[in-house]
């Protein structure tokens, strides 16, 4: 599937400052029964999020009306556990664009960029300073520019760099899929096979 | 230099490198299963593309299945639907299934290794973060997303940045009652459960030299929970006999030219780690997890250690567990066998050994699920399913089960459920269950005594 192109997102966020978010928590397995890739953003952090009852659980940041925005900011190793794309859909159904942490699980953050959701890795310091900030003041917004590879505190201007594999940005500036390419050295694939009989 | 076991296998399998980009892959075997294919599928066929590669596909239905009655309809409808998609979708493509009845049919990780699909040397992948179990050959095995399920689907191939390499020597004899499983809980402990990210780890010295593969399987497999992508140990003689005869492993001449290839299989003397850590056999004993990922393990004698954060706090109150307090005593309600950590037929042994002539206590609810049909079947025939029933416990039929709880069985909420699978997060046995994880050793123990104990005073 083509992705969403990504270029800037400036943008209030939600506040998680919660370490090791595993996908169990982003979207519980029992809603893992789909098979289309849509709606699952309904079931974002369901256990965090609603009681056994189903009532919403005001502590949550998601169910406080103060929070909303396209950057989800959550605490260190975000996304450890279950290979489950569903985490990175669930997120992306729900509206966020980006995720920021000082810290991503391996497969979530490639899951993330495969589906135009931007996993920013900053530094601890940088973080705590952003949680601060919109501790103090829930409607800061942070810019998030892809092209300069940057995060900045719009209050204040205080900005940090983020890494990023130069041909995943390509990918998300373009809007570009890695089946596109894929498809594109299928000579070189067929080649490899006939070299190789494994 | 010299090249580390995990570079010969990859650079081997390398098709093309992008510049200050990632590697493209080749993947001689892509396993599926019902939950993280449906979407990959549709996305293939809506860009009209056939998976190339079937003959190197194959097909299981696992995670949502019922662990009862499996010969009757299943009664969850989505659950129903899943199921069926599968099998709709290897019949479009051509692409084997070992579904529900099936004599093969099984856990994705289980199956490989016992029908002599996995073999050393290869890379292998699943919409699946413990395929890592696979590394145990000296294979690397990864688990992806769908999107890139959706990849290999297409092109038979993955786009993957190379990872680091860890080394993980651990040195020395195991005490007895030590098992594999603690192995793992304990080098986890050790690393935390991000101390792997970043790092493919190859399991190295005279601990899992002397493993049998159905051990080296339970370590590789919980790779993961470290953050690793992957784990692997160097291919030997008890890798070879393992493959020996096994129904889809090589024969006769070809078996003979293989394993000549797979004796190159091991890190050269002066090949570089990126990390290298050593343990000690001796310091390992019987382990158990008190908090809410599988880095919070400790030996089953221990104090729950002082949360360091907020975050370990919460867990410790999700658990309903005390720092500074021994777990020992503490009333248990479910046990676990099972799952692609602890679900093969070693397992089902070494439970049944501590369970023979027992019965389990009152407040125990056991599901003892085998990993698939020939695990189930074997057990069976050594009459394991006799033991269990004198003990008061049913052999249920194979699939992930409880380890997940996306099927009928899910620990209640606020219940204490010890567990021989792999992840302990807040309600991942259920909404609201608490997860203890543990050996096969231990979980008998506990199905004994209805609280925590430690074995070895058994
Ligand atoms: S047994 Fe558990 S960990 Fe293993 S494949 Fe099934 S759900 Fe995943």
């Amino acid at each position: 599937m083509p992705i969403e192109k990504f270029k800037l997102v400036k943008s209030s966020c939600v506040p998680l400052n919660t370490e090791n978010v595993d996908t169990d928590q982003i979207i519980p397995a029992r809603f893992l029964k789909a098979t289309e890739r849509k709606g699952f953003g309904d079931n974002l952090f369901r256990d965090w999020r609603y009681d056994n009852h189903n009532n919403e659980i005001l502590s949550f940041p998601l169910n406080n009306p103060k929070y909303s925005g396209k950057i989800l900011v959550a605490g260190s190793n975000f996304g450890c556990g279950s290979s489950r794309e569903h985490a990175a859909w669930a997120i992306y159904d729900y509206g966020f664009r980006v995720v920021i942490s000082s810290f991503f699980a391996d497969i979530f953050r490639n899951n993330a960029l495969n589906n135009g959701l931007l996993p920013v890795q900053i530094s601890d310091n940088f973080l705590n300073k952003i949680f601060n900030i919109i501790k103090e003041d829930a409607s800061s917004e942070l810019i998030v520019d892809l092209e300069k590879q940057t995060v900045t505190i719009d209050k204040t201007k205080e900005q940090e760099t983020f890494e990023i594999n130069s041909y995943k940005k390509q990918c998300l500036l373009k809007g570009y899929d890695d089946i596109d390419y894929l498809l594109s050295i299928k000579d070189k694939i067929e080649e490899f096979e006939n070299k190789n009989v494994v | 230099m010299g090249k580390t076991l995990f570079d010969k296998v990859w650079d081997a399998h390398i098709v093309q490198s992008i510049e200050n980009g990632p590697d493209i892959l080749y993947i001689d075997k892509h396993l599926i299963h019902e939950v993280t294919s449906p979407v990959a599928f549709v996305g293939l066929e809506k860009r009209g593309l056939k998976v190339l590669r079937p003959d190197k596909t194959l097909a299981t239905a696992d995670h949502n299945v019922p662990t009862i009655n499996q010969d009757k309809p299943i009664k969850d409808k989505l659950s129903v639907e899943q199921v069926n998609k599968l099998t709709e979708n290897c019949k479009n493509h051509g692409i084997e299934l070992y579904g529900l009845n099936h004599k093969y049919h099984g856990i994705v990780h289980v199956i490989g290794p016992e029908l002599g699909i996995t073999q050393p040397g290869m890379t292998i992948v699943c919409g699946d973060s413990h395929t890592a179990t696979h590394g145990a050959f000296g294979s690397v095995a990864f688990g992806i997303g769908t999107s890139e399920v959706e990849m290999v689907f297409a092109s038979q191939c993955i786009m993957q940045t190379k990872p680091k390499k860890m080394r993980i020597t651990v040195n020395g004899n195991l005490s007895k009652g030590v098992s594999p499983k603690d192995v793992i809980l304990y080098i986890i402990s050790k690393l935390t459960a991000s101390g792997g990210t970043g790092y493919f780890i190859e399991y190295a010295g005279d601990v899992f030299k002397n493993m049998t593969m159905e051990g080296r399987m339970t370590v590789c497999n919980m790779s993961i929970e470290c953050g690793a992508r992957g784990g692997l140990i160097a291919p030997d003689e008890t890798t070879f006999e393992y493959i020996k005869g096994r129904k889809f492993a090589p024969k006769g001449k070809e078996l003979e030219r293989k394993i000549q290839n797979w004796k190159t299989l091991f890190s050269d003397e002066d090949a570089e780690f990126d990390k290298e850590i050593e343990f000690n056999a001796n310091d390992i004993k019987p382990m158990i997890t008190y908090g809410t990922n599988p880095g919070m393990g400790m030996p089953i004698t221990e104090k729950v250690p002082y949360p360091s954060d907020l975050s370990e706090e919460k867990s410790l109150k999700y658990m309903k567990v005390t720092e500074g307090k021994s777990l020992v005593g503490t009333k248990v309600d479910y046990v676990f066998l099972g799952s692609c950590t602890n679900g093969r037929i070693e397992d089902l042994r070494e439970y049944c050994s501590h369970i023979k002539g027992k019965k389990k206590a009152d407040n125990i609810t056991a599901w003892i699920v085998p990993g698939s049909k020939m695990v189930e079947k074997q057990a069976i025939e050594e009459g394991l399913d006799k033991i269990l029933k004198e003990a008061g416990i049913e052999l249920r039929q194979p699939g992930c089960s409880a380890c997940l709880a996306m099927n009928e069985d899910k620990v209640p909420p606020g219940k204490l459920s010890v567990s021989t699978s792999n992840r302990n997060f807040e309600g991942r046995q259920g909404p609201g269950s608490r997860t203890m994880l543990v050996g096969p050793a231990t979980a008998a123990a506990i199905t004994i005594a209805g609280k925590i104990i430690n074995p070895l005073t058994n």
